[in-house]
């Protein structure tokens, strides 16, 4: 299944780089020039940034899961999108809303989060506790957000900032794909590594502990992985929501339904979906501008639903 | 060797010092909140608190050949086929060994159940599939809380000659449960009341009808278990 999913991340993404308003095979002939930096600094980053994004949504998803073993949870239950939302939102406010300043401030507002949840949840928190701290850090940061953009400077900056929260990937640069690339890697790296544990989780915190999972430090490593890989995300793109809770469901049963073991094909996956999303906002009609997050909503929330329906 | 000392869990067990052998099998026996539980996850590490236990002298670290917990839970969240389930028990760094994960289905009868899904099973199906995840690994000790609740009569025998199989190899058991007439299987018994061990020997010594009428209310008459005609509170 990997190699079928790898496959399809690459056929999107060189459709990805194929795809703009502009026909790169024509301009290379007239400007070679003006069509490479084009394509370096406007689909480079782009393609790049829906892969990894994706890949970060979609792996922190089936920690989430597996973590809390619960195949509800979303990484965005904890937080730290929340903290990178705000951040990049208070950033725009002081620094102006120029793209690099907001992405640091994401970031600084998913740490600052990650921070806040782990001084609520106390050391070595159960899963439980955990998952009711991250969900008022995120209810408290959602509270937070509402009243920044209500004390908006202009209506012009409040536009802006709703209209990034929804979620793009239009228009982003090396310097931002630069700044979160590292990150979200670092991310995926240690959920992967935290595979074989929340493996074992599967069997119980008692039982997993028992076989020797030192459950404190996998549950720092993971939550502390969860935040760089979605953090970093949200900070450049802004909220991208759905495709860290839809797509371990997708890669599961071919698994066997082993919850650590999705981690590696819902990066995949995720990093697929989320290629496939922004090349279909891209073909949409010139007058329907929708935005990727909203697109994603729009696909993951059925989902969802269709989800709790069939777990009655 | 499983030595406890001074363990105690307040306000659900005091200080109890008691020393387990490998090669024996170890009942549990005791009313509802005794301490049974909590008795058998402290032996496990699994809860932290005053005293030690110490495993063949040394502090206990836990590791897949070394003790086995077995929860009285049987919740399953994920719809893992059960032979992948038996398989996590070989610990989370272990190489896929499906001679392993085959030999502890079958030893719990299960083997049928090898590609169901646990979190479809019965819960008498999934004990025995959660009890073949716990001697998958062919630990030294096996620490069970009710591993034959749930099941039908005879698989509560199979799995009681099961664990005397296992005790026979050499590992220690200890088994929480509250069949009496089983509990005569064992090799020793622990009485456990109200937190503490009132009493502790071959299972003829401890289920004597005194004891018994005292700690349970019941007594054994010519239909089977009866409440007890002296029990009162």
């Amino acid at each position: 299944m990997r190699t079928g999913l790898a496959l399809l991340c690459a056929v999107l993404a060189l459709a990805s780089l194929a795809l703009g308003p502009v026909d790169l095979a024509a301009l290379w002939a007239r400007d070679p020039e003006l069509a490479r930096n084009l394509f370096i600094e406007l689909r480079l980053p782009r393609t790049v940034l829906a892969l990894l994004i994706g890949a970060g949504l979609g792996a922190s998803g089936a920690a989430a899961q597996a973590l809390f073993r619960n195949p509800l949870a979303s990484p965005d239950l904890l937080g730290p999108s929340s903290g990178a939302a705000l951040g990049a939102v208070l950033a725009g406010y002081f620094l102006g809303a120029g793209v690099i300043g907001m992405a640091i401030g994401g970031l600084a507002g998913a740490g600052l989060s990650l921070l806040l949840l782990l001084a609520l949840a106390g050391r070595g928190a159960g899963a439980t506790r955990l998952v009711l701290a991250g969900v008022a850090v995120s209810m408290m940061l959602g509270v937070a957000i509402n009243l920044a953009l209500s004390l908006a400077p202009s209506p012009f900056a409040l536009y802006d900032l709703m209209f990034w929260l929804m979620g793009s990937l239009n228009d982003r640069s090396l310097p931002q794909l630069a700044l979160a690339a590292p990150l979200i890697l670092i991310g995926i790296v240690l959920l992967l590594r935290a595979a074989p544990a929340l493996d074992t989780l599967a069997l119980g915190e008692e039982v997993a502990q028992s076989l020797g999972v030192g459950l404190s430090a996998v549950q720092a490593r993971v939550v502390l992985a969860i935040a760089l890989a979605t953090g970093a995300g949200v900070a450049v793109a802004g909220s991208i929501g759905f495709i860290g809770l839809i797509v371990p469901h997708l890669v599961r049963p071919f698994v066997r339904h082993r919850p650590g073991a999705a981690i590696a094909p819902s990066a995949l996956a995720g990093a697929a979906l989320l290629s496939a999303a922004d090349i279909a906002v891209r073909l949409l009609p010139a007058g329907l501008d929708l935005r990727l997050g909203v697109l994603t909503a729009l696909i993951g929330a059925p989902f969802f639903l269709c989800l709790i329906m069939g777990r009655r | 060797m499983l030595e406890a000392i001074d363990l105690a869990r307040p306000p659900m067990l005091a200080p109890t010092s008691l020393t387990l052998h490998p090669g024996q099998l170890t009942g549990v026996i005791g009313p509802n909140g005794a301490g049974k539980t909590t008795l058998l996850k402290a032996l496990a590490g699994l809860s932290r608190g005053p005293g030690t236990v110490r495993l063949d002298g040394h502090p206990f670290l836990p590791h897949p050949q070394r003790l086995a917990w077995l929860p009285a839970s049987r919740d399953a969240v994920w719809p893992i086929p059960a032979a992948a389930l038996v398989q996590l028990g070989l610990g989370p760094a272990a190489a896929p060994d499906p001679a392993a994960v085959s030999a502890a289905l079958s030893a719990c009868d299960a083997t049928a159940l090898a590609h169901r899904p646990v979190a479809q099973l019965s819960t008498g199906e999934r004990a025995r599939v959660l009890l073949a995840r716990a001697i998958a690994a062919r630990p030294a000790w096996l620490l069970l809380d009710e591993p034959i609740a749930n099941l039908d009569p005879g698989h509560r025998l199979d799995v009681m000659a099961l664990l005397a199989s296992e005790a026979a190899r050499g590992a220690g058991v200890v088994l929480a449960l509250h069949d009496l007439d089983l509990a005569r299987r064992c090799d020793r018994l622990l009485l456990i009341a109200n937190g503490a061990v009132i009493a502790d020997g071959p299972p003829h010594m401890v289920l004597n009808t005194d004891q018994l009428g005292r700690v349970f209310g019941v007594q054994h008459g010519p239909d089977g278990w009866v409440r007890c005609s002296r029990f009162d509170h």
